[in-house]
């Protein structure tokens, strides 16, 4: 894509709790597959969204293993967003809140997530053609 | 002229705020903007035929565009045929379009 267009994305909603989480993934996926650039800023729950320790687990009610319960993790949604994202010609930059992560303690992210604060949501606004804020309340 | 897409995503059943919104896109449209209300999660409820909803079918027919996700559709059993007259489903992309060709997005 010769002009890819660069959106950001503010989300503070944790994984597992509310549909907007999944709704954001959903545009980003639309998005990445254009090829466009993803400025993405994660805070308070949102940093969850990218926790490299989450795992997949089985169901005892269910009586389901790891295997047949196949768990959604939206770690691995992240990583897939960013290659997603590169396969086509864009880039993701995604900031994960630092002072919302060391709260959570949220010290290991997967690949391509890095620190940043508040004002880097200013820059990453500041420097894309489009802004969506999926605010909780 | 200005355009705005404005992401409904709550029922209007579980939060009255939503009909505040609903209003915003009245009054955009009543000042000359261009409005797209476009319904997900939850918010597509009221786009059923029978949900008679009136705040939002006075926003049908103030010339705002409203659209509702299908994935959203899908997910809540909710059939095209089902929806209220001047709705449309459509796909998500609709904001991805929306976002790229600089209309001021908002989300409620």
């Amino acid at each position: 894509m010769s002009n890819p267009k660069t959106l950001a994305f503010a989300i503070m909603d944790p994984p597992f709790e509310s549909a907007r989480s999944t709704t954001f993934f959903r545009l980003l996926e639309i998005a990445a597959g254009r090829g466009y650039n993803l400025n993405v800023f994660a805070y308070e729950g949102g940093v969850h969204l990218s926790f490299e320790q989450q795992k997949a687990h089985g169901n005892g009610v269910h009586g389901t293993d790891v295997e047949t319960e196949h768990h959604p993790l939206p770690k691995i949604w992240v990583g897939e967003i960013i290659a997603t994202a590169k396969k086509n010609g864009g880039a993701v930059n995604w900031v994960n809140c630092g002072l919302c992560a060391d709260e959570r303690g949220i010290d290991k992210v997967v690949e391509g997530v890095r620190r940043g604060g508040p004002a880097d949501f200013w820059k990453l606004a500041a420097a894309s053609d489009n802004s969506l804020v999926i605010g909780t309340r | 002229m200005s355009s705005f897409m404005l992401i409904s995503s709550r029922d209007p059943f579980e939060c009255g705020d939503t009909e505040n919104f609903y209003r915003l896109a009245v009054d955009l449209k009543t000042g000359g903007s261009d409005v797209t209300l476009f319904l997900v999660q939850n918010g597509v409820l009221p786009a059923r035929d029978g949900a008679e909803n009136l705040a939002l079918r006075q926003v049908v027919h103030s010339g705002v565009r409203v659209v509702a996700d299908e994935f959203s559709l899908r997910e809540r059993a909710v059939g095209r045929s089902e929806l209220a007259d001047g709705i449309a489903a459509v796909s998500l992309e609709r904001v991805v379009d929306a976002l790229a060709a600089g209309a001021k997005t908002i989300w409620h």
